[in-house]
């Protein structure tokens, strides 16, 4: 089973920071890593992170968080963004913005703010929403590992109700580290026990952490490709000209 | 003749940036399972550190093993050991001490 880790915090600014957390990636097992990406972000910084992936034999993606005030700059902002990055997430802290992330196909994650349960929007209707797009709800496990006391029952309490209410619903679930250095990082298998605490099955977990988020990688990249017409068009082949 | 309590072997990678020495490991998953399944879990998990080494930081733990994915997500919660930045990496589950040594040789 190969594993993808699609949230990973890395300081662009010091690269044997990254350069570490990316060889622990490796060790512990994962085969693809997105970064979370700024927008000032220059072409050598990723030329660069993809050498380094590289030389570990990882497939790197390159991701975009999201975090619009309202349905307009999340629009606009979807429509600048969508073919540069590889994976687009939204963080969903306004009710108007996470129904239309659930609703456009362009969304691939939609994550919500973990300190505040009642900006948690993943409901019967969000997941109805969300079943009918492709978009996956993302839990970043960085949370269930350094929050404590309240703010932790308060986060495992949202996420069991979270979870079974995108598996009534059939939304994929994505798991991804949101580490922001490398002690805080997991085996693929840990992050599947650690999701015992809030009622996630096993194998499910397993597939939320290989499974959903490869497909999302690898749709985005079949539309990204320059075979790509249309959804459910493709083109085969090219008439020559003489 | 069956044991009453099943147990399980955990092969355990301690990481951290400072020498560890065995109780501090131990207290660390005590504690984790403690703050996240209560006094009723520690009593239900019969936690041991069977063995700790303290060049490699490896370490085998035996568990109940009706509380193994209890024990399992309260040593990957791990994220101190003391007050040092740590994590701990679950490498091996096994029944007996043997086949746990044997896996672990063989991997």
């Amino acid at each position: 089973m190969k594993f993808s880790d699609l949230h990973l915090c890395i300081p662009l600014r010091d690269m044997t920071q990254a350069k570490r957390m990316i060889a622990k990636s490796f060790e512990l097992g994962y085969s693809q890593i997105g970064m979370s990406l700024p927008l000032s972000i220059k072409q050598d910084v990723i030329v660069q992170l993809h050498q380094v992936c590289e030389e570990f034999g990882l497939d790197f993606v390159t991701r975009l968080d999201l975090a619009p005030r309202g349905v307009g700059e999340l629009l606009s902002s979807l429509r600048r963004f969508r073919r540069s990055f590889e994976v687009l997430s939204v963080l969903c802290s306004f009710k108007p913005v996470a129904r239309q992330a659930a609703k456009d196909h362009r969304v691939d994650l939609l994550s919500f703010r973990a300190f505040e349960p009642r900006r948690r929007f993943f409901d019967w209707a969000e997941a109805e929403l969300a079943s009918k797009s492709s978009a996956a709800l993302e839990i970043d496990m960085t949370h269930v590992l350094s929050l404590e006391g309240f703010a932790r029952i308060g986060l495992f309490s949202c996420l069991r109700r979270e979870v079974a209410t995108a598996k009534s619903f059939g939304v994929p679930v994505v798991i991804s580290s949101g580490a922001t250095e490398p002690l805080l990082l997991r085996k693929p298998q840990d992050y599947a026990s650690l999701t015992f605490l809030f009622g996630m099955d096993a194998s499910l977990a397993l597939e939320a952490l290989s499974k959903n988020p490869a497909g999302i990688v690898e749709r985005n990249r079949r539309k990204q490709s320059l075979d790509y017409v249309a959804p459910g068009v493709r083109m085969v082949k090219e008439k020559k000209t003489h | 003749m069956t044991r009453f309590v099943r147990r399980r072997y955990l092969a355990l990678k301690v990481e951290c940036e400072e020498p560890l020495d065995r109780n501090a490991v131990s207290d660390a998953v005590c504690n984790s399972v403690l703050r996240l399944f209560g006094e009723v879990g520690v009593s239900q998990a019969g936690l041991y550190l069977v063995h700790f080494d303290e060049k490699m930081n490896y370490a085998v733990l035996r568990c109940s093993h009706k509380a193994l994915p209890m024990v399992k997500a309260a040593v990957a919660s791990i994220i101190k050991i003391g007050s040092q930045l740590a994590a701990v990496h679950v490498l091996r589950v096994s029944g007996s001490l043997k086949a746990l040594s044997k896996k672990a040789i063989k991997s």
